[in-house]
């Protein structure tokens, strides 16, 4: 097999990966989301299965089979129920329109790689395109958790920022197998957590957009009431975190 | 060699247009058989347009010269566009003479003294349509450039004879970029020869059409140009798809009288697959909101982006 097929079966796979947070992106409907976010963690793993066998490293498969076993079928599935428990399989709305979200995730993907490319020209172009599309997945996945109200698909993009993190790690060789699992496990554990916030959420305010918390905070309100942007307290920004970061 | 080309040439301009009605036809046929319809004959747009020629125009007093130009200016941008594009040869004399980004411009052409003669006899509907037009127009072009930017930069040329001896080269590859700009591609084509998602070419309902709405006006010889250049606009976005992602049994200059024949009996075959899709496709889907249709181009305009974003990350490296 030459180099190039090998190449080009990478690049397809991982455009596919970002390709398929742009789905995520649009789709406003939460069971297509969560059979989507099903589909996001099959190409990864197809992509992370790929990588294994172009770089003769085995542990790589298990990677894949976790992707595809924790995230393509467990976390979906219970995602599906925890939806039907809380009734909430309507259409969900985004904060700024379809068009603006696309073309912030437009910018983002060209942001990505017109960072990663040059920064990393002594590597192999493999691991080259791996890095710049894993950033764009992660970015986007970003996008989507800030460009949302509903925690549900709060919920998938952070997921989504996950599975690019494992496209990046994949993409690095030399990646050892401890740091994945206990990756996968993290996550399973986030998940978990993030779950049984869920059902308090919607135990507490009766629903599960995140805009009731902010209400709930005080945050909205002083500009629903026309008080002025003066008027509103932000929190005090620590400026030494930064200089000591 | 160039007599034999320059026949040909002439054969393709003469066949597209024979052929674009009986697509138009085949396509509503095998629509109506989904729909468990026995559906008209696949003649029947011939019929309609010696019907049309037949009858007297009808011209409003408002009407200005624009209104009556406006049929044969657009028939014949289509025209042209669809003998520039590779149909069942390559390398044509005429196709050396125009690039892909002419035939957007062609298309626009078109496009443009249409919503004009839309808006010149000053009727409410004809500047509904108009205004529609151009709409789904301002999205669609961007994106269909979008997509010849993609194959372009692929195949080194904005020729799509060149495109064309690239792709059915052995230097393609597993690209998904190319997958990218066939959807867009194919929602463009949708758009812009006005099928069902966008625009529903049967009815004549005022709160959805676009394309009806502006030639309402028109009756007569005028109404039969006009038809036929929308059938002959599909006819040339399937052959485009076609030439550019199928383009396998398509005859090169050089070859005898032999290839040509199969490459015409391929370039029909691809046209029965392309129109069976298109059918299944309207019979499957409904009809969108007209204030959804900018979404629906966004999107084909969007892959088409990601198809360029995608390819420069592969041509850097």
């Amino acid at each position: 097999m030459t180099a190039e097929l090998q190449f080009d079966v990478a690049h397809l796979l991982a455009g596919s990966l970002v390709l398929v947070s742009f789905m995520l992106l649009y789709q406003a409907r939460m069971y297509a989301l969560l059979n989507l976010f099903a589909l996001h963690a099959v190409v990864l793993s197809l992509s992370v299965a790929w990588q294994a066998y172009i770089q003769g490293a085995p542990h790589l498969y298990v990677t894949a089979l976790i992707a595809l076993g924790f995230k393509g079928v467990l976390i979906p599935v219970s995602l599906h129920r925890i939806v039907q428990q809380l009734h909430i399989h309507r259409a969900i709305e985004a904060v700024v329109g379809v068009g603006p979200t696309m073309l912030i995730g437009m910018g983002l993907v060209a942001l990505s790689i017109g960072v990663v490319i040059p920064v990393t020209v002594e590597t192999d172009s493999l691991a080259r395109e791996d890095l710049a599309f894993a950033l764009a997945v992660i970015l986007l996945g970003l996008l989507m958790m800030v460009s949302r109200h509903n925690a549900v698909s709060q919920v998938i993009g952070f997921m989504s920022l996950e599975n690019g993190l494992v496209l990046a790690a994949t993409g690095a060789k030399g990646m050892p197998l401890v740091i994945e699992i206990s990756v996968a496990f993290s996550v399973l554990i986030a998940f978990i957590v993030i779950g049984i916030f869920l059902f308090r959420i919607r135990e507490r305010f009766d629903t599960v957009d995140l805009r009731a918390l902010d209400d709930f905070r005080g945050e909205r309100r002083l500009f629903r009431m026309g008080e002025g942007l003066d008027t509103v307290e932000l929190p005090a920004v620590d400026d030494s975190r930064g200089e000591r970061g | 060699m160039a007599v034999i080309s320059s026949v040909v040439q002439g054969v393709q301009v003469l066949l597209v247009v024979v052929l674009a009605p009986l697509l138009i036809g085949y396509v509503r046929k095998v629509r109506a058989r989904l729909l468990r319809h026995r559906g008209p004959s696949l003649l029947q747009p011939y019929r309609d347009l010696v019907r049309l020629i037949h009858k007297d125009a009808v011209v409003a007093e408002t009407a200005s010269w624009l209104f009556r130009v406006a049929p044969y200016l657009v028939f014949s941008a289509i025209w042209v566009a669809a003998a520039v594009v590779p149909s069942f040869a390559a390398d044509l004399p005429f196709s050396r003479s125009a690039d892909l980004i002419v035939i957007v411009a062609l298309l626009g052409t078109a496009r443009f003294f249409l919503a004009l003669a839309g808006l010149d006899v000053g009727t409410s509907f004809g500047g509904i349509g108009s205004s529609r037009e151009v709409m789904i127009a301002a999205l669609a072009e961007p994106a269909m450039l979008m997509v010849v930017f993609t194959v372009s930069l692929l195949a080194g040329s904005t020729q799509l004879s060149s495109v064309v001896a690239y792709m059915s080269g052995p230097d393609v590859g597993v690209r998904i970029s190319l997958a990218l700009s066939l959807f867009g591609l194919m929602m463009v084509g949708i758009a812009e020869s006005g099928r069902i998602p966008v625009d529903n070419p049967a009815t004549h309902l005022e709160l959805t059409m676009v394309h009806e709405a502006m030639v309402l006006e028109y009756s007569g010889r005028h109404l039969a140009m006009i038809e036929l250049a929308g059938s002959l606009k599909l006819l040339v976005y399937l052959s485009l798809i076609a030439a550019i992602f199928a383009p396998w049994g398509m005859a090169v200059a050089g070859q005898g009288i032999g290839s040509y024949l199969v490459g015409g009996g391929v370039y029909v075959a691809k046209l029965a697959v392309g129109g069976f899709a298109l059918a299944v496709f309207e019979a499957s889907v409904a009809k969108m909101r007209v204030f959804r249709v900018p979404q629906f181009l966004a999107m084909a305009l969007m892959l088409g982006l990601l198809g360029t974003l995608l390819l420069f990350v592969s041509r850097t490296l």
